[in-house]
């Protein structure tokens, strides 16, 4: 709050009622119901529901399914998260040392950010298609067998390249302008102490850009857990059966067509508490961080 | 400041500097940066390409490197052709309705989000505090997880097949109001006491002096929010079953699917030059205003 504010009280309410309203109504309202609903067990005909207690998030626990997609999630995040951030950790340090054409490449490795998830993710499955994917030809051309839609890893590794490839710009873009913030006067002093580039890479540029890798670091695990729907779906086609799936994916699968509310609205309460963390540790995070600018 | 650090230490260093292992390394830095423009670039220039292919040749032989000629043919029916089941949708309405989707959702989330950022910057508001934390926890939770209740809602609600049903609940989060506090915070305390001393009240102090200084702010909102808007897939996947509501992403699920079913030899050539009519109006305003965009997305950690 600023120190020379205003006093009234009529008029600010006015201004925040849109928002607290939409809030209230498409935020509270659906989160409170699926809190509530996860202790139910809804009849799939709509002839009530009858409280189960915990026993939606037991039976999630005890599903195998469900601890398989978690696993999937985990590999996924992971994989997703690290090549993401790594190349274009990668493609920043280049693009913050050229300096022809800098403003060219970052146009050419940025605008892939506006691209729809599942833009992407037909791009993926035209390129990746059983029969005619172009690199599924590639890769049989290497002896290699690959069938999206059949094979479990051979579906997820079309997933996760694409994940990667979506998520490259946004990086790259957040790490550059890190970059760019170092001061001059610490990277010429750094250019005198220690003429490898590699050296001076992993002992002044990596700590300094550390607080933005971390922020990336949430920011990739959300992509990976949420943003991802879109590719995942339309890589899987709409027919989950045996394909790899992200524990979201799953809270739609299960709650749209398997009629199943009180499981699905477990599944978001266990999401809820996931994100709740990362924020947590986001804030945590942040809050240090503050000394580092 | 800055200035003269630099000229002294450039004169300074790079006449030491050897200029053959320089020359070598940047052309490493060029080569590793054409290969990943190459990787963002190639598939959808594929895409592109196999957009101007007849149905046939691409269902042999896949995606397509070199140019057919049946651009025209291709995108004129991804346009103008009549699809779906009930042959009520074609590209022009999806066009249409992912641009109220992008504009309305861009718009509506700026405005939202400026008026309840000002009132928690601006006033002494005793409840202020559990306001902004009211607001805030919605940045915790994305739609994706809350996605079945909240359908169960706006059903019941009648807001199904509606725009308000399409825009509304996704303004639910708050992103933009979290930036604009941000960025009121770091406007000077002194120009409101001026504003005070000249008699302006808070309608014309918010109007007159606030918002012309977000102008920046705004459009690097404005940009971010309408391709985030444009993007949306799963809400308008549930929300809008009548095929007149669908967006274009919408539309991407429809190809997919007869990709699935694979009945019929589905219309690759169109389903590329879709996917392309998909693509351009956001990645063109992100290449276009691409300081205002980058400017947004890099502000928006602090």
């Amino acid at each position: 709050m600023k120190r020379a504010a205003f006093g009234h009280i009529g008029f600010p309410i006015l201004l925040l009622i849109p928002q607290l309203a939409i809030i209230a109504i498409f935020f509270y309202w659906p989160a409170g119901y699926a809190i509530q609903s996860s202790f139910y067990l809804e009849d799939p005909f709509g002839f009530g529901s009858t409280f189960v207690g915990v026993d939606n998030y037991t039976r999630l626990a005890s599903s195998s399914s469900y601890m398989s997609s978690a696993w999937f999630t985990l590999i996924f995040t992971s994989l997703v998260t690290f090549f993401a951030l790594a190349i274009a950790l990668l493609l920043a340090v280049k693009a913050d040392k050229v300096i022809r054409g800098a403003k060219t490449y970052r146009t050419l490795l940025m605008w892939v950010y506006a691209v729809a998830p599942p833009v992407a993710g037909l791009i993926g499955v035209m390129l990746f298609d059983q029969s005619r994917g172009n690199i599924t030809q590639l890769l049989g051309m290497m002896g290699i067998e690959y069938r999206l839609g059949v094979n479990y890893w051979d579906t997820a590794t079309a997933m996760i390249s694409v994940s990667i490839w979506k998520q490259i710009p946004v990086n790259f873009i957040f790490f550059l302008s890190g970059l760019q913030a170092i001061p001059r006067s610490v990277r010429e002093a750094a250019m005198i102490d220690n003429p490898s580039g590699t050296r001076r890479f992993w002992d002044i540029t990596f700590p300094l850009l550390a607080p933005t890798g971390f922020f990336l670091l949430i920011i990739n695990i959300t992509y990976s857990l949420f943003d991802t729907f879109g590719i995942v779906d339309t890589i899987v086609k709409g027919e989950p059966g045996n394909n790899p799936m992200t524990l979201v994916y799953r809270v739609f699968v299960d709650g749209f067509r398997g009629q199943d509310l009180g499981g699905s609205s477990a599944q978001s309460v266990v999401l809820m508490i996931l994100v709740l963390i990362l924020t947590v540790v986001q804030f945590r995070f942040l809050e240090r961080r503050i000394h580092y600018t | 400041m800055s200035d003269i650090s630099e000229t002294h230490t450039s004169a300074a260093t790079a006449p030491t500097r050897p200029a053959r292992r320089f020359r070598w390394d940047t052309v490493v830095d060029h080569a590793v940066l054409i290969a990943g423009a190459l990787l963002m670039l190639v598939p959808v220039y594929m895409v592109f390409a196999t957009s101007s292919w007849d149905a046939i040749t691409i269902h042999r032989n896949g995606m397509q490197f070199g140019f057919g000629d049946q651009f025209g043919v291709n995108y004129n029916a991804a346009l103008f052709e009549y699809g779906g089941f009930t042959d009520s949708v074609n590209g022009v309405t999806m066009l249409a309705n992912s641009m109220i989707l992008g504009l309305g959702f861009a718009i509506g989330k700026i405005i939202v989000g400026m008026m309840a950022a000002y009132a928690i910057v601006y006033f002494r508001l005793r409840f202020a505090t559990l306001a902004f934390w009211m607001i805030f926890t919605t940045l915790l939770l994305p739609l994706e997880v809350r996605i079945l209740p909240s359908y169960e809602v706006i059903t019941d609600m009648n807001l199904g097949n509606t725009y308000t049903g399409l825009i509304v609940p996704l303004i639910a989060s708050a992103t933009a109001t979290f930036f604009f506090r941000q960025f009121f915070r770091s406007v000077p305390e002194e120009l409101i006491e001026a504003a005070r001393i000249d008699g302006a009240g808070p309608v014309k102090f918010f109007i007159d002096i606030l918002v012309p200084l977000s102008r920046t702010m705004i459009a690097a909102m404005f940009i971010i929010m309408f391709v985030f808007g444009w993007n949306q897939y799963l809400w308008p996947t549930l929300i809008t079953t009548d095929e007149s509501m669908f967006t274009l992403v919408r539309g991407i699920r429809q190809i997919i699917q007869s990709y699935a079913d694979g009945g019929e030899t589905p219309d690759y050539g169109q389903a590329a030059a879709l996917a392309i009519i998909a693509m351009t109006p956001p990645v063109l305003i992100v290449v276009f205003f691409q300081s205002w965009f980058v400017k947004g997305l890099t502000e928006s950690d602090k």
